[in-house]
């Protein structure tokens, strides 16, 4: 199964669900309440995802090494090879 | 238990690591790529080749590499140019078919992978027998180096977007630093057929989609010393295609 039929299938489930809460289209007469929480969920999880990736791309920016100490040490170590290959007969 | 030894030990010497190196106009950096993998390399005393995989490059890097080759010996420095610029994929098929070692590692040329991490990746594919080692970026001690807030926060950005949609189960999906088991690659290549970043995110995607186990190492990427690195609008669009393409189809 592709990925993107794993998406279909499980939006389609969660929206068969929302739409068998909200609408009570099995007919179980559900208290009010529970229709009125239902009906509006679809927005607050697209909201919450929202929130969540927002977050977490910002922390993983805000977190993302700099590897000053790399470009240093690969510095020292350019000047190290050139005088070395020289040395070896390299003609650059 | 004694036979057991002895066969692992064997095993650690017929281990034969080939590193190919595919490049275009890298005159600059290829001299210094190779004396450090020579320098790593001898420093652990893992056996070790490497292929360079010129595609005519009109600076010169073939000269350069022929020099290198007289340097550090024809069992060490391969050559295997090809006449014009050709796909990655092709790159690493072509490379492969003189490989000698069972290992293949590929890497950047232009210094932004640095050789000190390869004996990192060499213990670790040992410790789990993996089929594949992969660099990255976004764990651990890994990072970059040369990046603004913009780069920054477009690479964080397209990465959560592919693990929410693709779910890889690996944290780096576009770099090119990894190790595999050379049967592993020569079967990966063979099914990819995605260009630029794209490819190396399809060849980890594909990995797991043939049950391949993929290890971690974290590296420090630093961003090209010479030449100039680029992340326009066209790399975003194609990188965005690719996976749509991939989401459709793995």
């Amino acid at each position: 199964m592709t990925k993107l039929l794993e998406w279909l299938f499980g939006v389609s489930l969660v929206g068969s669900v929302w739409a068998l809460v909200s609408f009570d289209l099995l007919d179980l007469s559900l208290p009010q309440t529970y229709k009125d929480v239902a009906w509006p969920m679809p927005l607050y999880l697209l909201v919450s995802f929202g929130c969540y990736s927002l977050a977490t791309v910002g922390y993983r920016v805000a977190t993302f090494n700099d590897c000053d100490e790399a470009a240093k040490e690969l510095q020292e170590q350019i000047k190290e090879a050139k005088e070395d290959l020289k040395r070896k007969g390299l003609k650059m | 238990m004694a036979s057991r030894k002895t066969s692992h030990s064997k095993q650690d010497k017929s281990d034969k690591y080939s590193i190919l190196l595919p490049t275009y106009n890298e005159r600059e950096n290829l001299p210094l790529i190779v004396w450090l993998l020579v320098k790593y390399f001898g420093e652990s005393g893992y056996n070790y080749e490497i292929i360079v995989i010129d595609d005519g490059s009109p600076d010169g890097t073939l000269e350069v590499a022929e020099q290198l080759q007289k340097i550090y010996g024809e069992d060490k420095i391969l050559l295997r140019p090809r006449a014009k610029k050709l796909g990655l994929g092709t790159a690493y098929i072509h490379g492969m078919k003189h490989a000698t070692g069972n290992f293949i590692i590929i890497m950047d040329a232009d210094l932004s992978h640095h050789p000190k991490f390869i004996p990192e990746f060499i213990e670790k594919q040992k410790e789990g027998n993996y089929d594949l080692v992969s660099g990255t970026r976004y764990k651990g001690n890994g990072g970059v180096y040369g990046w603004d807030l913009r780069r920054k926060v477009i690479s964080r950005g397209a990465n959560f977007l592919t693990q929410v949609l693709l779910r890889p189960g690996a944290s780096d999906l576009t770099g090119s630093f990894r190790l595999y088991k050379k049967e592993v690659l020569e079967s990966l290549v063979e099914r990819c057929v995605s260009k630029g970043y794209v490819f190396q995110m399809e060849m980890i995607v594909r990995a797991r989609q043939l049950n391949y186990t993929v290890g971690e190492v974290p590296i420090s990427f630093v961003d090209r010393v010479y030449g100039e690195s680029k992340l326009g609008g066209n790399e975003i669009v194609s990188f965005v295609k690719g996976l749509i393409t991939l989401f459709a189809t793995t």
